[in-house]
């Protein structure tokens, strides 16, 4: 009887107390930066595409719903031809964006994909790409690799010497 | 064997190796980079270090490089000391001091011999500070790509390059940290063993520039065991592909045929499968004179066909030396046997049919690559190895080594020390003796040289038997020079442990054939027991065509006149490259209905009625007869896509839907397989060249795709969100997908070379029995010729001399390794290396017709009108003209013929 009333009690109090519930979808979450949701693929500070397909996202994959096919500019610049990921399959796990080398990959704080229909799940690169940096600021891969691209010759990289001559044999 | 320690234990060890092959045929995981097991030693990139004991007491030992240190009784080891892997650490970091941030981008990453080391010895962060060093890299041709800032100066793209291949144009410049690896000026990379830098060098700084224009990550190709279609040797290789197309062709190791490398054309030939005139739907020609196509279901192709046969009075099949044995069967079954032709003109007839005997009757049966490379004394008789059988060559170009070592026995320099070797050999050569119409790329090796019409290389190789035995019958009218040289070659051969003549049908002669099976008959019974006969032949199949027995071009064409046959099936052929352009319309025209099946849209496939797209090597099962009579299986990367079947299913269909056989009797490998074994028992060991269909291990597939394998929800959800079943494969024990058995399969199964720790194509190190020995298992294929023939003396009808003509010319076919051959011409990258059309003539023929390099010659060739620029060959006879064969959209067929020069 005792116990009764002390439980009725304590739920009573609970009255007064902050509420947890938000009134979605007219009121949003507040979800943190590394929230892990919907995928999206990034660009450079200069406004390239970060992804040099190098696949390593898609090797990271436990469920495997990653597929590129990588693809050059005239200039050597690599980059993905089609990129797609079939969200339907998604496990939101992160492992994409932690195996990805520059930093194009990244999940951020938006869990809002349902659909009616499993096919509108799919997202191609056209879907995935956004016009900035998104969570990671300043850092360009290809400035600091070793291959030249359109705009970096050799020698132009981050901490490079100029390129040395082959047919000098001074010390 | 000897007994090694190893970190405590005894193991046996074979004491012709050295310690580092030693220990990784036990097993172990020692990195390494300038070692090569092709190559040898050179102990110059210091990473194979381990500490070596003196005895049982010495407890302090000193640090040595593994790859330098010779097997021997007693010697003991470790590798796990800390102060050696330490060691291995800083020679990894220091290698790593001026590499680039490239992985991501670099066509190497996965499968990076420098990445498995770095892990290898544990080095992982990077306490170099500096600005790194640059290079600029160099434009190197269509098929390797350059990135010099990769580079580990190990020195094995030099080495290879240079030393194993011959080539004088990759070289090492400039000096300490500075050191280059390219060409003094920027340029095509021009010998055709260049593709192998892709797989010698052990980082990105050499690339598949091919593979780079559709570029996939080894962990996510579908690859096969695959059989190079390209030429006669048969090399072995492992056919990659993505998203439906081939991405790559590798080496896959064959001890006794292309041990690690490839030719440029095997290895790069394969984009023709990708090509733009690919066939992949059934085609209709409702007109034949006219250019209507119209494209059809497959089953309104067949009920076209039911139509067409079910209105012939007979019909006859065109096999193909490029169609494997099974299609060649399936077709042969189809028509009967006494319709059935081999689909080569009676002059190329000929010379296979000689060249087969000839193989039948060599004592050992018909040598392998392999036996040449360890040849001391070769003659080649009629044959330019570098265009008609290009790996053969880079075999040969390391025979005319052997001779030397031998010869200074008391030499106890073990052949792995390549240095030392070479230093020891400098430019003495083994005799080498190239009886061929033009210069050839092996000339710089040869101890003597022979350039005549075909006829009188016959007449030489007789000669060089009768002066072996004097039993055999003696060439009278030879000059001076020639029996010169016949008695040179004979002591040379005699001399020799294990003399070689290779011979083939590159001049189509019989007697030039002859005359090679003559002399290693002679040699035999001499007493030369180590004796072999290589054969040549120009395609895949040549050998598994010849051995159906079927028919010159010619007498199909009789066939057809004489009105018992009016309707053809051609199967995979081009009869516009076999037979002058006139003779073939008449074949065609005589012909009221054709049906034809290929891979690529031809002459021929323009003017069928009927056309089925058949697979090339991409999308078949089937097996290949190499020039050594060894079957060998390959097996499509792909799964089928489209109408695209295997020509011996399509085949099979015909014989079904006009009811010569049952529904689905041939519709299986391996049903194919088992009636060919029946009907042909020479050939029946071919079933075995491979595991059938049925072959498990644990009641497992082996899995064509790599373990890590990614993207298999999301490759096909654009089409579809619900994933299909993945595609069976009734015809082979391997599965399409990454399911499957885990360890190793058998050799003729092998789809990648990876194993715990190694990813890149070192791993194969861990497929062998020992390093650099056979397979695991045994090395794949069915020898069909065992050899021990009938040792009777061939037939020796020795030719005339040529007799002087100024009238015309002797127009001979040569070859060019890009272009010759008709598949690899198609892919893009090969066609960029072929040469333009030319007729080599020799400078004196030039100057009598008043022309100079450059300019246009016109020849009258039977009934062929020929023009080319004419290139001048110093090293050709007067008399003679070579016209290269089977060049693209430029063949002239039938050679060698009589030609006049016409204004
Ligand atoms: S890991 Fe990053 S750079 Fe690599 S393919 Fe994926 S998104 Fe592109
Ligand atoms: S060579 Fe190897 S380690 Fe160097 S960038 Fe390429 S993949 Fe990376
Ligand atoms: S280019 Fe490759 S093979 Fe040549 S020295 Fe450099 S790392 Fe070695
Ligand atoms: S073309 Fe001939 S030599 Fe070259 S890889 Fe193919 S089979 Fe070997
Ligand atoms: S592999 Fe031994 S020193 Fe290079």
């Amino acid at each position: 009887m005792l116990s009764l009333i002390k439980s009725l009690w304590l739920v009573f109090l609970h009255l007064f107390r902050k509420r947890f519930t938000i009134q979605y979808p007219e009121e949003k979450a507040y979800l943190a930066p590394r929230y892990r949701g919907r995928i999206i693929l990034s660009r450079d500070p200069d406004g390239g595409e970060r992804c040099v397909a190098c696949y390593l996202c898609a090797a990271a994959c436990p469920v495997e719903c990653i597929a590129l096919d990588a693809t050059e500019d005239e200039n050597g610049r690599r980059y993905p031809d089609f990129f797609r990921i079939n969200f339907s399959r998604c496990i939101y796990c992160g492992y994409c964006e932690e195996a990805c080398p520059t930093y194009a990959i990244q999940l951020v704080p938006d869990f809002e994909m349902a659909e009616y229909n499993r096919q509108n799940m799919v997202y191609e690169k056209e879907d995935l790409l956004i016009d900035g940096e998104g969570k990671y600021h300043g850092y360009n891969y290809y400035k600091v690799a070793g291959i030249a691209i359109g705009g970096k010759d050799k020698g132009e990289g981050e901490n490079e010497s100029s390129p040395i001559d082959p047919k000098d044999l001074m010390p | 064997m000897a007994t090694i320690t190893i970190d405590g234990q005894s193991y046996e060890a074979d004491p012709s190796a050295n310690l580092l092959q030693a220990a990784l045929t036990l097993g172990f995981d020692l990195p390494y980079f300038c070692w090569h097991p092709a190559l040898g030693s050179v102990g110059a990139c210091r990473q194979c270090a381990v500490r070596q004991y003196r005895d049982e007491e010495d407890t302090t030992g000193q640090i040595v490089m593994a790859c330098m240190v010779p097997v021997a009784d007693g010697l003991r080891c470790s590798i796990v000391e800390p102060e050696a892997a330490e060691f291995r650490a800083e020679v990894i970091e220091w290698l790593m001091s001026n590499h680039p941030h490239d992985c991501p981008v670099c066509d190497e990453g996965g499968e990076c011999h420098l990445q498995d080391m770095t892990v290898m010895t544990g080095h992982c962060k990077r306490r170099f500070r500096f600005p790194k060093r640059t290079f600029r890299n160099q434009y190197l041709g269509p098929f390797i790509n350059h990135e010099m800032n990769r580079c580990i100066q190990c020195y094995r793209c030099v080495r290879f390059y240079g030393d194993y291949a011959g080539g004088s144009d990759l070289v090492a410049m400039a000096a300490h940290n500075h050191v280059y690896f390219g060409r003094h000026e920027e340029g095509i990379l021009e010998n055709e063993f260049s593709g192998n830098l892709v797989e010698i060098c052990p980082t990105g700084v050499f690339t598949d520039k091919t593979l780079k224009h559709h570029y996939s990550r080894k962990w996510d190709m579908v690859s096969s065991p695959s059989v190079c279609s390209h030429c006669a040797v048969g090399c072995n290789t492992i056919a990659s592909t993505r998203y439906g197309s081939v991405r790559r062709i590798l080496n896959r190791y064959h001890h006794d045929i292309n041990g690690y490398f490839l030719c440029d054309r095997g290895r790069f030939g394969y984009t023709f499968t990708d090509a733009a005139d690919r066939l992949r739907r059934p085609l209709l020609h409702p007109d034949r004179e006219r250019d209507v196509e119209t494209v059809a279901e497959p089953a309104e192709a067949m009920k076209r066909i039911r139509e067409i046969f079910s209105e012939a009075t007979g019909v006859a099949g065109i096999g193909s030396p490029r169609a494997s044995l099974e299609s060649n069967y399936a077709l042969r079954n189809l028509v009967g046997s006494g319709r059935f032709s081999s689909g080569l003109p009676r002059i190329e007839h000929d010379a296979t049919t000689a060249l087969l005997e000839a193989m039948r009757n060599a004592p050992d049966g018909p040598g392998s690559l392999r036996d040449a490379e360890r040849a001391d004394a070769v003659l080649i008789l009629g044959e330019d190895p570098n265009n008609t059988a290009p790996r053969l060559a880079l075999a040969l170009r390391q025979s005319v080594r052997n001779e030397p070592i031998r010869a200074d026995a008391g030499s106890r320099i073990p052949r792995w020390h390549d240095r030392a070797i070479r230093d020891f050999v400098q430019d003495r050569k083994g005799p080498l003796f190239i009886a061929w119409p033009a210069s050839t790329r092996l000339d710089d090796l040869a101890a003597g040289t022979h350039r005549a019409a075909p006829d009188e290389i016959a007449r030489l190789g007789f000669a060089v038997a009768h002066a072996i035995d004097p039993q055999s019958p003696a060439v009278t009218d030879l000059d001076d020079s020639a029996s010169d040289l016949a008695s040179r070659i004979a002591r040379a051969l005699k001399e020799a442990d294990r003399p070689m003549v290779v011979s083939g049908t590159a001049l189509r002669s019989p007697a030039i054939i002859a005359a090679a099976a003559a002399t290693v008959h002679a040699l035999r019974r001499t007493g030369s027991g180590g004796s072999s006969f290589l054969a040549v032949a120009p395609e895949a199949n040549t050998i598994g065509d010849a051995m159906l027995e079927g028919a010159p071009l010619e007498t199909l064409e009789q066939q057809l006149e004489s009105g018992e046959v009016d309707t053809l099936v051609i199967l995979e052929n081009d009869i516009y490259r076999r037979l002058p352009a006139p003779a073939t319309d008449r074949i065609i025209s005589k012909a009221r209905r054709i049906i034809a099946l290929d891979s690529i849209a031809t002459a021929t496939t323009n003017r069928a009625d009927v056309v089925l797209p058949a697979g090339s090597f991409a999308e078949s099962d089937g097996t290949f007869v190499n020039h050594e009579g060894r079957a060998q299986r390959f097996f499509q990367p792909l799964p089928p896509a489209g109408d695209v079947l295997e020509a011996w299913r399509w085949i099979g269909r015909i014989a079904a839907e006009t009811g010569t056989s049952k529904q689905n009797e041939w519709d299986r490998l391996d049903r194919v397989l088992t009636a060919l074994a029946r009907d042909c028992p020479e050939l029946a060991p071919a079933r075995d060249a491979a595991p059938d269909a049925a072959f498990r291990a644990n009641g497992q597939r082996f899995p064509r795709a790599p373990r890590r394998f990614s993207g298999r929800t999301s490759i096909l959800s654009h089409l579809s969100v619900h994933e299909p079943k993945p595609p069976e494969d009734s015809d082979s024990p391997l599965s399409f997908t990454m399911e499957g058995h885990s360890g190793q399969p058998p050799a003729a199964l092998v789809s990648h070379y990876w194993s715990p720790g190694w990813n890149s194509s070192q791993a194969l190190n861990k497929f062998q029995s020992e390093v650099a020995g056979p397979a695991r298992g045994g090395d794949p294929g069915a020898r069909l010729i065992p050899g021990n023939g009938p040792n009777e003396r061939p037939s020796t009808a020795i030719p005339a001399p040529v007799p002087d003509d100024d009238q015309t010319l002797l127009a001979v076919p040569c070859y060019e390794v890009f272009g010759s051959d008709e598949l690899s011409a198609r892919a893009p990258a090969v066609a960029e290396r072929i040469p333009k059309p030319y007729v080599a003539l020799a400078p004196t023929d030039a100057e009598h017709h008043g022309l100079d390099s450059g300019d246009s010659l016109n020849l009258l060739i039977g009934e062929l009108r020929v023009s080319a620029p004419v290139r001048l060959d110093p090293k050709l006879p007067p008399g003679l003209c070579g016209i290269p064969a089977g060049m693209p959209g430029w063949s002239v067929p039938h050679l060698p013929a009589r030609a006049s020069v016409v204004t």
